[in-house]
């Protein structure tokens, strides 16, 4: 692999030759810069850079590359999970000579990112999420993920506290394993306040659904739920709903708390600026970039939105604590006795999946207490 | 907040507030392309519009701060991409189908390229008359806050309809729809009538999209209006050109959008995809059942390209 990738190298130097050579030619480029521009990364995102949510955690994280010397960041945002995506990546590697992409929405893995992973082998490749299989996927691609349901487990005992009907609602896009993931997180730290608490889910079908989610929204208050949080692109419309209507609400993607500053009790955030480093990192230096990158909170891969006014005494002490126990590592959201909302068993006594644990990127199912259907 | 427990009760009130929340947008794009079509001409372009209104409603509600005037700045933009459409469609050979899909793609285009700073910032709210007060339930408080801009819509569709029969105006507008050459018999200029037609349609759909961005939901975002537009547009051909039906329609697909969430509030999860493909199912059965094939469409105006 190693050799592949010296290769690859090689290949990426000839490639910046060429576009040094292109600079001079065209006069327009001092010699410094076009020597300096070592590499250039690219960055996909699949909605707008500033939506409070998914895409602008990832256009932060590449904000944060904009000041490392030799690196030039490219960005291109609302690019359809379609063959739109393909051309993206070609104008990229073609036009600005990308030697990394980094295609950040789920549905460009397969078979958009993998198409251009053939096309391309010298350049390397590495999508947000779980897709990546060593078995399956060639060698110039990769994924990288970080255990964000850690977050949601602390958003879940934040809630728990606050909440005073028991009944949480969570507004999400898909039954992927990652939103799966989320809400059985969620409910589980609400359960460590309170057994009782029950979590109502609803799934709107797509990632960005903004009159769908306040709808969502809408009807879970209704049922008398006051604390939600979600799993769509952007929280923003399913914060200032849920907060309109009086409900508490926990974040995810970014922090959503200038939106409703009174009723935000924490979120779950990811720190992308430190996966990129790491990735752009190993760039510059010349080393094989990882195939397979996975952090929590303990490796600073996500991180948890200040506590809002809301969050009581006691909640503030179990957050502290149970972030102090997943930061030392090996912490287990998902273990037994537990049984899925279906019945089925889950985890058994003594049986706990880490946050680590790669069947957790496989998850199913809904944990006894979440209200609502995979399917 | 009260926890009070309503239960199964959610349903019927989820689709009765989901009726008034989430119709008042196709409402008012129904009721301009009404007019529009009436004067012989489609304008595709107001989902363009529809986006552009919600975006030019939000940017100057946050630089001014009065709802009101991003209202009323939505509605003359709307008004502008109207009146564009109406000019460009009066030379020969123009086809206005085509000109409404490239509106389309230009007002949304042009919408998130002058929308961009406004994602973040919050801009206020057009205020809600609190109907439901009566009740101490708090669901139905909620469901019963209805926009100004919904009382408005319902209001213009019964006067539209009124007036469509009973003006000078309206009868004007029917001549043109239905015969150019009788409109000149009658010292009447088609282009001019279909001009102010398609700009008053244009600013119908421009205040839609306010009420998107400055009351429910309530934000601008790129996908903020996610093919609203396009399907009040065909609405207005399942509601035949009658301004009460387009009314009617526009409830209907309100109340069924909010039935797939509320279905899974209440704990009916199960095959959720389906309930939300409700309103389009609903309207493909309706259509079916009222289609002929021995006789054209009730009420479609003679001049409209689809129908000639």
């Amino acid at each position: 692999m190693i050799d592949r990738f010296m290769l690859s190298r090689r290949q990426l130097l000839k490639t910046s030759a060429a576009g040094a050579a292109f600079g001079l030619a065209s006069a327009s480029f001092p010699i410094s810069r076009a020597l300096a521009a070592a590499a250039t990364v690219g960055f996909i995102y699949v909605g707008p850079k500033d939506d409070y949510g998914y895409n602008q955690a990832h256009a932060e994280g590449a904000a944060a590359l904009k000041g490392i010397d030799g690196i030039n960041i490219v960005e291109e945002e609302n690019v359809p999970e379609t063959v739109d995506v393909q051309k993206t990546m070609e104008s990229m590697i073609n036009l600005d000579g990308a030697s990394l992409i980094f295609p950040t929405s789920f549905g460009y893995f397969d078979p958009h990112m993998l198409a251009m992973c053939a096309k391309f082998p010298d350049v390397q490749f590495r999508h947000c999420g779980g897709m990546w299989n060593k078995d399956k996927h060639p060698m110039n691609a990769g994924s990288y993920f970080g255990y964000i349901g850690m977050g949601q487990y602390l958003n879940g005992v934040v809630a728990g506290h606050t909440s005073k009907t028991k009944k949480l609602g969570f507004v999400a896009a898909k039954p992927i394993p990652q939103v799966l993931l989320n809400i059985n997180s969620f409910l589980l730290g609400a359960r460590s306040v309170d057994p009782t608490i029950t979590c109502q889910v609803i799934f709107t079908g797509e990632w960005s659904l903004a009159v769908k989610e306040a709808e969502a929204t809408n009807a879970l208050v209704d049922q008398g739920i006051d604390v939600v949080t979600c799993h769509v692109d952007s929280p923003k419309v399913v914060v200032e709903t849920a907060a309109g209507r009086g409900a508490f609400v926990c974040g995810y993607h970014a922090n959503q708390s200038p939106l409703a500053p009174e009723k935000y009790l924490t979120g779950a955030e990811w720190n992308w600026a430190k996966v990129y480093k790491m990735f752009v990192d190993d760039l510059v230096a010349g080393k094989p970039l990882p195939n397979f990158t996975r952090g929590g909170l303990a490796d600073g891969f996500v991180k948890m939105s200040p506590l809002g006014p809301a969050v009581s005494e006691a909640a503030r002490k179990q957050f502290d604590a149970t972030l102090a126990e997943m930061t030392k590592g090996g912490f287990s959201v998902i273990k037994g006795p537990l049984k899925s909302n279906k019945g089925g068993v889950v985890a058994t006594e003594g049986q706990a999946f880490a946050e680590t644990a790669i069947e957790l990127e496989s998850m199913d199912y809904l944990v006894e207490g979440v209200v609502g259907s995979t399917a | 907040m009260d926890a009070t427990e309503i239960g199964l009760w959610g349903v019927p009130l989820a689709i009765l507030g989901g009726a008034i929340r989430v119709s008042t947008p196709f409402i008012f794009v129904s009721l301009g392309e009404a007019i529009t079509e009436r004067s012989g001409r489609i304008n595709l372009g107001l989902e363009g519009t529809l986006v552009f209104g919600a975006m030019t409603a939000y940017a100057v509600a946050v630089m001014t701060g009065s709802p009101w005037l991003g209202l009323t700045a939505a509605a003359f933009a709307g008004l502008c991409f109207g009146l564009f459409h109406g000019w460009i469609c009066k030379f020969r050979g123009v086809n206005d189908i085509a000109i409404g899909i490239a509106l389309m793609l230009f007002g949304s285009g042009l919408a998130f390229f002058f929308g961009k700073p406004f994602i973040q910032p919050s801009a206020p709210d057009l205020p809600a008359i609190p109907f439901g007060a009566w009740s101490d339930i708090p669901q139905v408080q909620a469901a019963l806050d209805v926009n100004v801009l919904f009382l408005i819509g319902a209001a213009l569709a019964v006067f539209l309809w009124w007036a469509f029969r009973n003006t000078r105006a309206g009868l004007i507008l029917r001549v043109v729809g239905d015969s150019s050459d009788a409109a000149r018999a009658m010292g009447l200029n088609p282009d001019t009538v279909r001009l102010i037609a398609t700009g008053v349609g244009g600013a119908l759909a421009g205040i839609g999209g306010a009420y998107l961005s400055l009351y429910y939901p309530g934000s601008w975002t790129e996908g903020i209006s996610s093919g609203q537009g396009l399907m009040a547009v065909a609405l207005v051909i399942f509601a035949r050109w009658n301004p009460l039906g387009c009314f009617a329609a526009a409830l209907l697909f309100g109340g069924a959008g909010a039935l797939g969430p509320a279905l899974q509030s209440v704990g009916v999860t199960q095959g959720y995809y389906l309930f939300y493909a409700a309103p389009y199912i609903l309207t493909l059965i309706i259509m079916i059942a009222t289609s002929s094939p021995s006789r054209s469409l009730a009420g479609a105006p003679g001049e409209l390209s689809i129908t000639k």
